[in-house]
């Protein structure tokens, strides 16, 4: 009995809680990918790119308040930046849409001409992020480090194996819960919302019934920036910030969106979470649960490892090609092929 | 001014870049541009053949330019005797195992009824294939990898001339276009282009994480050479006595004999692909590919098959990719897979077949020049420029500081401007298609 307990301790402290906070982040970031397709109909490679640009700003106003000395107690004072972040981002992200997107919507240009500019767009930040914060790891994550320490769990249960919450993976599940919630809140409930949608579902009939198209293209930028800087920020503070890691998030990010049908929120947020465990189940070395839970002779000698941790780019491609061959619309009915 | 007039004009306005370089800066560094320059034409050749021609979207360039090297490893490569002593029939043997697995894998796929049965006969079939694949493969590796890791600690390759590598890795490019293409194409432009930049992603994994094959981080170094070392050249009277009558002192004569024989080789190599690439896009193909391109359905419904067509297209591009990849390995004469970067290397590219003219084979030349020199000098010129600008600022200021050593990733900046700004007021490009 308590080796299934400890088993399960393990199992929690090493692929649960990595995994859901790790699925948080992803589905906020796919939240940010579907919302661009299914309202501008185009795949924006330049998202990884406008999380990091908005993670930035959140790092450097973190930095300006650690100097003054404000904190937010317990918590991270990134937090607090939070709001100068996505102010920064939703100016960036709506003047490119002018100086960028707009033209291209005006002489209706194909879906992949959308595509290659959001390229173009990506080296624009690719560069100005590295011109002002450099090229290097950030780290910024201050306040109280765990929820959860693992002495005290073992104190407080008496079993062998620790279990750990980070700070950060309760801060992220929380931020994601809550975020999730106002973005429904607002797409089922408010007018912006509602017009939103109805763009997304059939954009001649939105325009017929008197939608602004400007103004719905204006707010989903401004959602997309608040998801991606909420993302970025979450992402670094629970492992780091890395430019080039932010570019290279782009793959389970589309992935996760591709997977839940894109298009669509509910979609992206269950594909967060179907990329998230997966990559984290099939890069982990299970020899200790499998040691608690078999009888001693069975246990094995290896890692029990499918793939290692380099290769989780693999799991989250191989995860998309299964959906694109079985079920290319993905798993909730996204408006693909 | 015609047309023709006009593309004779750029390209003797590259000329004229590059022998500037030679003039102001060094030879050695004009012929670095060049070579380079060379390279990057061949690839922007591949990508225009499949975006230009075909409309494909390929974001995975940097991934079939990866495995060119790779294939100039396999092939050019003494082999280590020890470690294929050690493991080295068992890794094939392994290999084998894993080829079987797979095919396998999509026999149960395919040939079993739909439902459950073949949904859980599949995963059987996966699971047990993976991990007798592994246990066959992972002792070989670990033995491989234990010989004398640090000098090689891998398989080494067959040892044969370096230049059959170049069409080895346009064979090993094929080989992934053709797994791509069957599964992203025919559905929408995105998912290629996703599914591209996954592949890309991984085989760089591959290449960093498998030491048995590629010494993964350790890196391949002394790749053997189509021409001659220059260490031999200066050792050679007659060749220093050649050089003495240019009035070149030996050093630099050899380093840019050596250039000059891979730019020759690279001149080749560019000249057939564009040749055969002008040919395919006049001929009946050609048209068709266009045709498919321009109205997919009026194509289809002319009893085109058009998946087809693209999977042609698509290997046939990325095929071209990976031989200008096994090219650029062999220049470097090793493999650094750490080095390939996804904005060097898949991104650059696709600058410089828009900014080039998509859809015209000189255009994608020209832009591979164009766009390769203008990587290389703003660079120096983004760092005097910042000069410039900072040098009001105290000598110690921190911002100053800041920005001097910044000044190299001006380049990215740069060229998503001159992306963007091409995109939007000369969407055809420099050379438009005819």
């Amino acid at each position: 009995m308590m080796d299934i307990l400890n088993a399960l301790v393990v199992l929690a402290n090493f692929v649960m809680i990595p995994a859901v906070a790790y699925g948080s982040q992803l589905a906020l970031g796919a939240l940010g990918v579907t919302l661009v397709y299914g309202v501008l109909r185009f795949s924006n490679f330049a998202h990884g790119d406008t999380m990091a640009f908005g993670t930035m700003v959140v790092i450097l106003v973190t930095w300006w308040f650690q100097s003054m000395g404000i904190s937010f107690g317990p918590l991270p004072t990134a937090l607090l930046a939070l709001p100068f972040g996505i102010a920064a981002t939703a100016v960036l992200v709506i003047g490119s849409d002018r100086m960028v997107y707009r033209f291209y919507r005006q002489t209706k240009s194909e879906p992949v001409v959308f595509l290659i500019v959001s390229l173009g767009v990506m080296f624009v930040l690719n560069g100005l992020v590295r011109f002002i914060i450099g090229p290097n790891d950030q780290s910024f994550s201050d306040g109280e480090r765990f929820i959860i320490k693992v002495g005290d769990f073992k104190k407080m249960t008496g079993l062998d194996e620790g279990l750990a919450i980070k700070t950060t993976q309760g801060i992220t599940v929380v931020t994601a819960i809550v975020v999730v919630a106002a973005l429904f809140w607002f797409l089922n409930k408010t007018r912006t919302g509602k017009s939103m949608r109805a763009f997304s579902d059939n954009e001649d009939l939105a325009l017929l019934s008197g939608i602004n198209p400007e103004r719905v293209v204006f707010y989903t930028w401004l959602i997309v920036a608040a998801l991606a800087t909420i993302a970025g920020t979450l992402y670094g503070l629970d492992k780091s910030f890395k430019p080039f890691v932010y570019f290279q998030l782009l793959l389970p990010i589309f992935a996760a969106a591709i997977v839940g049908g894109l298009g669509n929120p509910l979609g992206a947020i269950a594909g967060g979470f179907v990329i998230a465990f997966s990559e984290v189940t099939i890069t982990y070395a299970w020899k200790k649960v499998i040691t608690y839970v078999v009888p001693e002779t069975w246990a094995p000698d290896g890692l029990v490892q499918l793939l290692s941790t380099e290769y989780k780019f693999a799991v989250s491609f191989m995860i998309l090609v299964i959906v694109l061959l079985i079920k290319p619309t993905g798993l909730f009915k996204g408006k693909s092929l | 001014m015609s047309d023709t007039q006009k593309t004779y004009a750029l390209f003797a306005l590259v000329a004229v870049l590059i022998l500037g370089t030679g003039f102001v800066q060094s030879w050695n560094t004009a012929l670095f541009i060049l070579n380079m320059g060379l390279i990057s034409a061949i690839m922007s050749l591949g990508v225009n053949l499949q975006w230009g021609i075909a409309g494909l979207l390929n974001v995975g360039i940097m991934g079939f330019v990866a495995l060119g090297g790779l294939a100039t490893v396999l092939v050019s490569m003494e082999p280590v005797p020890d470690a294929w002593e050690a493991g080295g029939p068992r890794i094939l043997m392994g290999l084998a195992v894993g080829t079987i697995s797979i095919v396998a894998l999509v026999l149960s796929y395919t040939k079993l009824p739909k439902g459950w049965v073949r949904a859980i006969g599949t995963i059987v079939v996966a699971v047990i294939g993976f991990y007798v694949t592994r246990s066959v493969l992972d002792p070989a590796v670990q033995a491989v990898e234990g010989v004398n890791p640090a000098l090689t600690g891998y398989l080494g390759g067959l040892g044969l001339p370096v230049l059959i590598s170049w069409p080895v890795g346009g064979l090993f490019a094929a080989a992934a276009a053709w797994v791509i293409g069957k599964t992203a194409l025919g559905l929408r432009s995105d998912y290629l282009a996703i599914a591209t930049l996954g592949i890309s992603e991984i085989i760089i994994a591959v290449l960093k994480n498998e030491d048995w094959m590629t010494r993964g981080v350790k890196n391949v170094i002394g790749i053997p050479r189509p021409v001659p070392y220059e260490v031999d050249l200066q050792a050679d009277p007659s060749f220093v006595e050649r050089a003495t009558s240019f009035g070149l002192d030996p050093m630099t004569a050899s380093t840019i004999y050596v250039k000059l024989g891979y730019a020759v080789l690279f001149a080749i190599v560019l000249i057939v692909l564009l040749w055969l690439s002008q040919m395919a896009l006049k001929s009946p193909w050609g048209r068709m590919m266009r045709a498919i391109r321009d109205n997919e359905t009026a194509a289809r419904a002319m009893g085109k098959n058009v998946t087809a067509r693209h999977l042609q297209v698509f290997i046939l591009g990325s095929a071209i990719c990976g031989i200008a990849g096994a090219m650029m390995t062999t220049m470097d004469s090793q493999l650094t897979p750490s080095s390939y970067q996804p904005l060097r290397f898949t991104f650059l590219i696709w600058v410089m077949v828009i900014v080039g003219g998509s859809g015209n084979n000189l255009g994608s030349i020209l832009g591979g020049f164009l766009v390769w020199f203008l990587w290389v000098q703003v660079e120096p010129l983004g760092a005097a420029l910042m000069d410039i600008i900072t040098s009001p600022m105290a000598e110690d200021s921190a911002l100053r500081d800041h920005l001097v050593k910044s000044a190299a990733y001006m380049r990215l900046l740069t060229m998503g401007i001159f992306l963007l700004v091409m995109l939007r007021f000369s969407p055809k490009g420099l050379i438009p298609e005819k």
